[in-house]
């Protein structure tokens, strides 16, 4: 192909192709295809661009800082606005505040925070709004010691979402929990009582939950339970009912938050393992949120708390 | 020493008059009718907006005159995507470049600025006069009315843009007067800048440095491919071209003298408006706008000798061999695309009104309640589509003896476009065993309006 053969795009007809004038081997020659001149110009826009940037935002380390641009950005910081360089966190927290999304968020909150608990667990719109703005809170707060479904782990945290309340399962109840936080304590009783009593006792509270077993330790086991020797009759009640005010459990179902009956092999292994829990006792905590959450988060997520065992 | 940089080559394209000028206004006047006043095109719904195109982004809901899409239909425009590509591959293997010639914005807005340019400037011979040695001050006025006229056109181009997106005369008022979202003055602002640069400046570089498609496109050309092509066997016959005034003026005679049928008028390069010489052959840049085989056949109008000079022909054609239409890559793309069209309409065809999605809670997967049954969550998502408000009722079936457990809800009103999320609970006694599963269905049944289908949700009960 001769040079001649090749047009240039845009060329009036006939122009040619120039050559740099470089040949070799007598017909081999580099030829000349400048870039369109725009495409220079699109060069000097994003120089432009470039130099707007920098003013704009943060751009050049100086030392141990950085220019830090012009288009800064406000928020509040406990009522106070604070004013920072432009930074994704700066323009999260704006959002967060001051969004078109999080200002209806804050609407529906006090929405929720006004209404009565009927009102809140009667209305699917605001049912709907607690199940996707507690979600978050719950995952946020609770999910840690609880698990995302509230199914809690066992001898540790309570499970949520069955319907054994050991502290109530109303709302008001539940925003009790959650304000003020839970103690549960349950006294160790290694000391007091022998390995035969603890085995005694321990049959007893199986049987309450409906574990059969041998019928004399049973009678031996009621006879501490409801004597001064056990005294457990004082929170869990003559008939095993619990006290919830206590946050004393219910023991005459099969529900075991404390101690794993339902995964032992056999009754003597369940015997062993409720020996156990009963000589070591239980000593634990719920922090309170009563000063991390406003109220309305606290109805919102005492509501969707509710919703997990269905509440009561 | 050669230039870096090439300086754009002035192109001053003839007008013209002929069937595809006017085949090309035609096809301008119904795209900017359809693009201009569709948005303030009013209509009445039950429920929503009534203008007749509305893509609410905050609402989340794009309406198409009856239509209401909702963001979980966007596959539609998956297949709305995959059907403009397939038709655009196969009306390409076919007719060629139509594409580019009669319908892309850059060729429709180019022409439309052309236009102006020509009103304000004059045809090709005025426009090379004035800038060649018009008067300094005519020129410089002349070209600021042209500017200032493809200022107002291109933003004309991105206001309408932004109407589409909220209701039209509400938007206009609040735009002029300073009220509207910092998103609308961005778009209409950007896209001013783009229409008066692309097809005000930028015109043919456009297409030949920009446009991915004038690249592409061969790939999918072949020999029976219709293509605008000069037909050099009559045009240049053995000895070449002539010019009329050099030699025999008599068709006959030139005939005999082997002088082929182009008259070397340039006319054909004069009209073009990327500034090529089509009797170079098929070359990328060619827009195929047809606008040179408009001006061959005045040309050949006007001696009396037959049009077709240039024409819409294929390189089989040309060379004497029969061309196809109906080739193998046709039905390669033709019957998937019947295909995809068909899914399209019946999926459109049977939106249901309600949509409602049940998803089983796995955290956890069941729990033991304290009478020894079993509960099982379900999180529950309902979106009502419909135009109407709708009130329904959430029932189970498929296995007797558990119950459902909404809490206080019994009822679930629904107002149109609105969604709701709901936690359900189902209790069934059975023993907890180890990943047990047993079928389930939830039902959604309408109970006011009457006459909406129930939706059924199968689902499972585990323990
Ligand atoms: S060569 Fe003809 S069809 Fe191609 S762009 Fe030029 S005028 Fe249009
Ligand atoms: S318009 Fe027709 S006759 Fe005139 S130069 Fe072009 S091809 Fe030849």
């Amino acid at each position: 192909m001769s040079a001649s053969d090749k047009k240039t795009p845009g060329k009036a007809p006939g122009t040619e192709v120039e050559t740099t004038g470089h040949v070799w081997d007598d017909d081999l020659c580099e030829y000349n295809n400048p870039l369109p001149r725009w495409w220079l110009w699109g060069f000097y826009a994003t120089v432009i661009f470039a130099i707007v940037y920098w003013l704009l935002y943060p751009a050049w380390p100086i030392a141990s800082t950085f220019t830090k641009g012009f288009a800064t950005v406000t928020f509040e910081v406990e009522g106070e606005p604070r004013t920072t360089h432009w930074n994704t966190r700066a323009v999260l927290a704006r959002e967060m505040q001051s969004g078109e999304m999080a200002l209806r968020q804050q609407e529906m909150l006090r929405v929720v925070a006004d209404s009565s608990i009927d009102e809140v667990l009667s209305d699917t719109t605001k049912l709907a709004f607690v199940n996707s703005y507690g979600r978050g809170m719950f995952g946020d707060n609770c999910a840690a010691c609880h698990q995302t479904g509230g199914a809690g782990i066992i001898e540790l945290y309570p499970n949520l979402a069955d319907d054994n309340w050991h502290w109530g399962g109303d709302l008001a109840s539940i925003e009790h929990s959650i304000r003020h936080g839970r103690m549960g304590y349950m006294p160790d009783f290694g000391e007091t009582l022998d390995a035969g009593q603890l085995r005694a006792v321990s049959a007893y509270v199986l049987n309450i939950a409906g574990h059969e077993g041998d019928a004399d330790l049973i009678a031996r086991g009621q006879s501490i339970y409801l004597g001064p020797e056990g005294g457990c009759v004082a929170c869990h009640r003559p008939d095993g009912a619990g006290l919830r005010a206590l946050g004393a459990p219910d023991l005459r179902n099969n529900i075991w938050q404390n101690v794993d009956v339902l995964g032992a092999a056999s009754h003597e292994e369940r015997l062993t393992r409720v020996s156990e829990m009963v000589a070591r006792g239980v000593n634990r905590q719920m922090p309170a949120f009563g000063d991390r959450l406003s109220e309305a988060e606290i109805r919102v997520l005492a509501t969707y708390v509710h919703q997990f065992g269905g509440g009561q | 020493m050669n230039e870096v940089y090439e300086a754009r080559i002035p192109i001053y394209p003839r007008a013209v008059k002929g069937r595809f000028r006017n085949l090309k206004w035609t096809v301008l006047g119904l795209a900017y009718s359809v693009y201009f006043l569709l948005p303030w095109l009013r209509w009445e719904r039950p429920h929503g907006p009534d203008q007749a195109v509305l893509f609410d982004i905050p609402g989340r809901s794009f309406y198409l005159f009856n239509l209401l899409v909702h963001p979980q239909d966007i596959f539609w425009l998956a297949g709305l995507l995959i059907i403009a590509a397939l038709l655009l591959f196969m009306v390409t293997g076919m007719a060629g470049r139509v594409f580019c010639g009669y319908f892309c914005f850059q060729t429709l807005w180019t022409d439309l600025f052309m236009w102006i340019e020509r009103r304000m400037q004059g045809d090709r011979a005025a426009r090379m006069r004035l800038d060649r040695d018009g008067p300094a001050f005519k020129r410089l006025t002349l070209r600021t009315i042209t500017h200032l006229l493809y200022l107002v056109a291109a933003f004309a181009t991105g206001f309408t843009f932004i109407v589409y997106w909220g209701d039209a005369p509400t938007l206009t008022v609040s735009f002029f007067t300073g009220q509207a979202a910092y998103a609308a003055y961005f778009t209409a602002g950007f896209l001013t800048l783009t229409t008066y640069v692309f097809a005000g400046i930028l015109r043919e570089q456009v297409c030949i440095y920009m446009c991915p498609y004038s690249r592409f496109q061969s790939v999918m050309f072949d020999r029976d491919t219709l293509i605008v092509s000069y037909d050099q066997k009559r045009g240049e016959a053995a000895a070449g071209r002539r010019l009329m005034g050099k030699g025999p003026r008599d068709h006959e005679a030139r005939l005999a003298d082997g002088i082929g049928d182009c008259i070397d008028c340039g006319m054909c390069v004069q009209v073009c408006p990327v500034g090529i010489d089509i009797r170079d052959g098929l070359q990328y840049q060619c827009i195929h706008c047809a606008l040179c085989i408009d001006a061959c056949d005045n040309v050949m109008d006007r001696l009396g000798w037959d049009r077709g000079l240039i024409r819409y022909t294929s390189e089989n054609a040309l060379a004497g061999k029969p061309a196809r239409v109906l080739k193998p890559k046709t039905f390669g793309y033709g019957i998937p695309l019947l295909l995809i069209i068909g899914v399209l309409i019946w999926s459109i065809a049977t939106q249901a009104p309600l949509d409602a999605s049940v998803s089983q809670v796995r955290q956890p997967l069941f729990v033991t309640l304290s009478d020894g049954s079993v509960q099982n969550s379900y999180q529950i998502k309902l979106n009502n589509k419909a135009q109407q408000a709708v009130t329904l009722e959430l029932r189970i079936s498929g296995l007797p003896g558990a119950v459902l457990d909404t809490g206080r809800i019994e009822t679930i009103e629904l107002l149109p476009q609105q969604s709701t999320t709901l936690l359900a609970r189902v209790r069934y006694p059975a023993q907890p065993g180890v990943g047990q599963q047993r079928p389930l269905s939830f039902e959604i049944v309408p109970v006011a309006p009457s006459g909406m289908e129930p939706v059924v949700i199968t689902s499972q009960f585990s323990h």
